[in-house]
């Protein structure tokens, strides 16, 4: 016996009211995360760890070997990322802001890979005996992270970047001898600089 | 797409699909929908606008992945409500078109987003 065929091609489920609604709010939640710039950069935190990268300075000035300078700047690192990290999760929510909205992971995954880098180059140049490039390397691969980072952000962030990156470049050329004092200007100076005017323009 | 950013003749709350969310006599009232930021481009356009305090013309457009024409029409039909205020200048050059969410359109907005989470409610609590 032949079986009945329909003629028509049988037409798929309407999509349900709510689940409409529901694509509708997604949508207005994601264009409004690709037109937001981060602004939760904190701008007090990096004058906060401005003040600690010029402790460091002096204390890492004072040390007698190699190692012990890369001790004082290592902890200086952690202690940086510490405060970043709290006055950035600070500033979000005084913003009511999501600490892993899109921008902020968008940020987040494009400042982190020069990091990994200038990680495993400080291991690297510090084994083939080539600590004095370690200053010059840090400050190029850190304003490397935050000129892509700061692509999702507002314009001095990235600006304070390529502030750190011709710091680096310059560093690259000069005396072995002033490594520190390129840190300082940079990971102290820089980082206070344009925290007073990211604070002051940018809410904190 | 292009089908779907057409410009039709909208005016609140005809032919409103929300009836169908009102047959349950269980469900909480649902506002009428504004059929002016309804269609999805227009929706784009007062969203961005409402996370940023201004987006030129070009910003907007590689924003929402789309063309110049639909972005102008849809736009200058926003703009026509109220919702958004453009302001025009130049550049160098260049002209510059920058637009910017007004009170009236950041309310509407608002009033979008109560209706769609009223809506859920609605076929939830069915």
């Amino acid at each position: 016996m032949a079986s009945v065929q329909p003629i028509r091609p049988v037409r798929p489920e309407p999509l349900e009211l709510h689940a409409h609604a529901m694509d509708n709010l997604r949508f207005i939640r994601e264009t409004m995360e690709r037109a937001a710039s981060f602004t939760a950069v904190p701008g007090w935190g990096g004058f906060a760890m401005g003040c600690t990268a010029l402790a460091a300075t002096l204390i890492a000035a004072r040390q007698p070997t190699v190692e012990a300078w890369l001790t004082v700047w290592a902890v200086e690192g952690l202690v940086a990322i510490l405060v970043g990290v709290i006055a950035l999760s600070h500033k979000a929510r005084t913003a009511h802001v999501s600490l892993f909205s899109a921008p902020t992971r968008k940020f987040a995954l494009s400042f982190a890979p020069p990091l990994l880098a200038g990680l495993l180059l400080t291991v690297v140049l510090y084994r083939a005996h080539l600590g004095e490039s370690i200053p010059a390397m840090w400050l190029l691969l850190y304003g490397t992270g935050v000129v892509t980072g700061g692509a999702f952000s507002v314009r001095i962030v990235p600006v304070m970047g390529l502030c750190f990156m011709l710091l680096g470049a310059v560093a690259l050329f000069c005396p072995t001898l002033w490594g520190n004092y390129f840190l300082a200007a940079g990971f102290g100076g820089l980082h206070m600089l344009f925290g007073i005017i990211i604070a002051r323009r940018f809410g904190g | 797409m292009a089908k779907n950013n057409t410009l039709r003749k909208e005016t609140p709350s005809s032919a409103n699909p929300v009836a169908a969310a009102r047959t349950s006599p269980s469900a909480p009232p649902i506002p009428d929908l504004d059929r002016l930021i309804h269609e999805r481009l227009r929706l784009g356009i007062v969203s961005a606008l409402a996370a940023d305090d201004s987006l030129t013309f070009n910003e907007l457009k590689k924003l929402l992945k789309t063309t110049d024409g639909n972005l102008s029409v849809h736009a200058r039909k926003l703009e026509e409500a109220g919702y958004v205020a453009c302001k025009k200048s130049f550049e160098g050059r260049m002209p510059r078109t920058e637009y910017s969410l007004t009170a009236d359109g950041r309310h509407a907005l608002e009033k979008y987003l109560n209706h769609m989470e009223a809506l859920i409610r609605a076929m939830r609590d069915r």
